[in-house]
């Protein structure tokens, strides 16, 4: 997210929005990009429904056997069709800025 | 006569407790987090110090100190290590298939959410001019 937040420049560059999306409500997101000095938009999908839309849940593996998202990471136009996907198989390893950003280059 | 102290012991497990700790300092960091060879390092280092001191103290015991309290500081070693490879090579690895996610070509679900000032965003707003990229996270920071 830190790696997002200082290559940020770059995706308003090519006019692409960046929306981090977790389980956490709104107070929590906000105190914690208020910590981490993001500006992007943080989403809080406190139910999880979108989440649930997106299959990207992950079931109890949250604090107290919380549902909460698994990484993920999606690319969508401007006409809203998905044009990239990441869908780690390790929860350590995520996409870093630069494979978004050429695939936003690549999709062009 | 006193026998010499045994710092090989005890450097070794400092440094195998310390691959473990320092896993926090390292995950802030793609390159270090990805595959985790600065704490795989560390564990290597701290076991190779560790078998110093075990011959050490056990070759020739008139000279070393170490034999019970090295025993115990290699199996806590090797417990950390076991347990570390346990949730990175094992735990870390479990996540679902999301085989019903959104694929490339498929138009994103449209949703509604607020954002952290409180303002309701949906997808659309964030769509023009080129689009967005949307990052789900397992959050509870």
């Amino acid at each position: 997210m830190r790696s997002f937040q200082k290559r940020l420049s770059e995706f308003e560059k090519r006019g692409v929005h960046l929306a981090a999306i977790s389980v956490d409500p709104v107070e929590r997101t906000a105190s914690h990009c208020r910590k981490m000095g993001y500006t992007f938009t943080f989403l809080s999908d406190s139910d999880a429904a979108v989440i649930k839309r997106y299959d990207v849940l992950h079931r109890g593996a949250g604090p107290k056997s919380a549902d909460i998202a698994r990484p993920a990471e999606f690319y969508v136009d401007a006409g809203g069709t998905v044009r990239w996907v990441n869908l780690t198989e390790n929860i350590a390893v995520r996409a870093r800025p630069g494979q978004a950003l050429s695939a936003i280059d690549t999709a062009k | 006569m006193k026998r010499k102290w045994n710092w090989a012991l005890w450097l070794g497990f400092v440094v195998a407790v310390g691959g473990l700790f320092s896993y926090q300092f390292f995950i802030q960091f793609p390159s270090t987090r990805d595959f985790p060879w600065a704490n795989l390092l560390l564990f290597g280092i701290g076991v190779a110090l560790l078998l110093v001191g075990l011959f050490r103290a056990f070759g020739r015991p008139q000279v070393y100190r170490g034999k019970i309290f090295g025993a115990i500081f290699a199996v806590i070693a090797v417990l950390l290590f076991a347990f570390f490879s346990y949730v990175t090579f094992y735990v870390l690895k479990q996540v679902p298939l999301s085989a019903q996610a959104p694929r490339v070509g498929e138009k994103a679900p449209e949703f509604t959410l607020s954002d952290q000032n409180g303002k309701q965003v949906a997808l659309s707003d964030l769509l023009s001019p080129k689009g967005a990229v949307l990052i789900f996270y397992r959050g509870f920071w």
